[in-house]
């Protein structure tokens, strides 16, 4: 892609109560790209996206997607530049349905299908149900009518949170640990899933922990560290990094023969 | 039709616009405990226009509408910041304070109440009834009920969806507050008499249990809350007696029997509503009863699809 890249974090810093926990982030991602936000624990990866996403402000530095100055709207806002995210613990509507979820995401479009006084469900079906009723089909996502999100498997909750996000058709979406809690044959399910999302030409920014996931979806990591940026790289190369390997392993194991002593 | 089931209908359509406007802010995931203040508010503006100005009731019905619904917009901006049990408190105190302004303004008759000249007879408040409901099962069918349910279940989630949750609570908040209104203006018609002891703390929490109780999930939880609460402590004013009766012939007490004190009506309701609570606590009609019921047929051949 030629020009500027469709999200760019520039000199991202964030503080609570004297900690910072965002210190001078930036990165950017190009129209299409897979990136993938890796770290231990605590090092800030959901507070990157909540900072992207506007549930938190910023103390310094910016955010641009698509060349505009997202980061002083409001967070309701963005959606509508054209970024979407699901969150690290499924956040679905408990007393919508499936369908009902998924017609939630198309809130946010200019041209999203009825307006808000339109009937969904009086005389048959609306316009809006169908959409969301294809593109779950068009996920794998089976449709029983008036069927509950609470009785679902884990799975396929994780599942339809994401086309609950892909329903804004969004140009990046932020996906933070889509792997979490699923079994191994999900998580291919989930990969298969997120290549189609990709090829149909939606950015990926991915924060996970599944190594195997981030080498197989994502050319492109991102490691932080305490809030710092310390990788910045192909995923190929991100284990044998000494920087990375002293974060999440000790100072002391970074090294390979010290490693070899205290084992 | 009788007078006594003339009165009750008519109460029990009142009672029905009047949950209709607390299920509003309900369905939002607004507790609203000011219901009364609200109807005290409908109540006298459609008493005061009528008796002082001499005003129809075309022009008082639906004043008593919009003074009501202008003031509840203007009252949600600050309350509405509030949330959990001190927007309670705070819709709660909203209540307290327009019974203060009424109990103290000659205007409006202070303690001695307002004489209302023009009655209205039950149709006109089962008519009401139904525009309420309609209203308010047409509006949850809409994306803005979708919207509405949703910032009820996750506000932050919601903004993040671009819904505007600030906006929605207001709005739900002050078409509530119209409907109470409503409730109010009809009550003053039908009963040609406006007090404010009437407009007390008990009737807030009345009409809020009608709707937790009846099911704030959907548009049938209000109206079936209002049935059952306004026609259970009348059905036992019949059945207490002769239930007292039949437990003093069994015990083998000869003679006459009074009937029992009017209080055990009210003694009886508060167990049935603490058993609700605990049995159905998100009330008589929920979501997936209604599903149910509307779709017998798809719902079985899903569990034998299952089953096989």
């Amino acid at each position: 892609m030629s020009g500027a890249p469709l999200l760019s974090v520039e000199n991202l810093s964030i503080s609570f109560g004297g900690l910072k926990v965002i210190d001078d982030v930036s990165f950017s991602l190009e129209e299409g790209g897979r990136l993938a936000l890796i770290g231990p624990n605590g090092a800030g990866k959901t507070t990157i996206f909540n900072l992207l996403s506007g549930v938190y402000r910023q103390d310094t530095g910016h955010v641009r997607l698509g060349g505009q100055l997202i980061d002083t709207a409001p967070s309701r806002k963005r959606i509508g530049f054209g970024m979407a995210r699901s969150f690290q613990n499924i956040r679905l509507m408990p007393h919508l349905g499936v369908v009902e979820n998924v017609m939630l995401g198309q809130h946010s479009r200019a041209d999203r299908p009825g307006g808000l006084l339109t009937p969904l469900s009086f005389f048959g079906r609306s316009q809006a149900r169908a959409e969301a009723e294809a593109l779950l089909e068009d996920m794998g996502i089976e449709v029983v009518p008036g069927q509950d999100v609470s009785t679902l498997p884990y799975g396929i909750r994780k599942k339809i949170e994401l086309v609950r996000a892909l329903a804004a058709r969004p140009n990046l979406l932020l996906l933070d640990e889509p792997a979490a809690g699923l079994n191994g044959a999900e998580t291919e399910e989930l990969m298969a899933f997120l290549d189609r999302i990709s090829a149909s030409g939606v950015t990926l920014l991915v924060v996970e922990h599944d190594m195997g996931l981030v080498r197989s979806l994502c050319t492109r990591a991102v490691v932080l560290n305490f809030g710092r940026k310390i990788y910045d790289g192909p995923t190929a190369d991100v284990q044998r990094d000494p920087l990375v390997l002293e974060a999440y392993l000790g100072p002391r194991h970074s090294d390979k023969s010290e490693a070899s002593d205290v084992a | 039709m009788s007078g006594y089931w003339i009165g009750i209908i008519t109460i029990l359509s009142i009672n029905m616009v009047f949950a209709y406007g607390i299920y509003l802010a309900v369905a939002t995931g607004q507790l609203n405990l000011g219901g009364a203040g609200f109807q005290a508010i409908g109540a006298y503006a459609a008493a005061w226009l009528s008796a002082e100005m001499g005003m129809p009731l075309y022009v008082t019905i639906p004043a008593s509408i919009l003074v009501t619904a202008l003031i509840g917009f203007a009252f949600a901006f600050p309350i509405l910041r509030l949330k959990g049990v001190y927007l309670v408190l705070g819709t709660f105190a909203f209540a307290e304070v327009v019974v203060g302004i009424i109990i103290n303004s000659d205007a409006l008759g202070g303690a001695m109440g307002l004489p209302v000249p023009d009655y209205i007879d039950w149709p006109v408040p089962v008519a009401g009834a139904v525009i309420a409901a309609l209203i308010c099962f047409y509006i949850m069918s809409t994306r803005l009920g979708l919207v509405v349910r949703a910032v009820h279940d996750d506000d932050v989630v919601s903004d993040l969806m671009g819904v505007d949750v600030r906006l929605v609570r207001v709005a739900m908040f002050a078409l509530g507050a119209g409907l109470a209104g409503l409730s109010g203006g009809l009550y003053a018609h039908a009963y040609t008499y406006v007090e404010v002891q009437t407009f007390n703390a008990s009737l807030s929490i009345y009409v809020l249990l009608y709707v937790l109780l009846g099911g704030a999930q959907t548009p049938w939880g209000p109206m079936v809350g209002a049935a059952f609460f306004t026609l259970v402590p009348e059905a036992l004013r019949s059945l207490l007696p002769e239930l007292k009766m039949a437990v003093m012939s069994a015990l083998g007490v000869e003679g006459t029997v009074n009937p029992p004190d009017e209080s055990w009506r009210f003694v009886l309701l508060g167990v049935v509503t603490v058993l609700m609570m605990v049995f159905r606590s998100e009330g008589l009609v929920t979501r997936r009863l209604v599903e149910r019921l509307s779709h017998p047929f798809r719902r079985s051949a899903a569990v034998k699809e299952a089953e096989a």
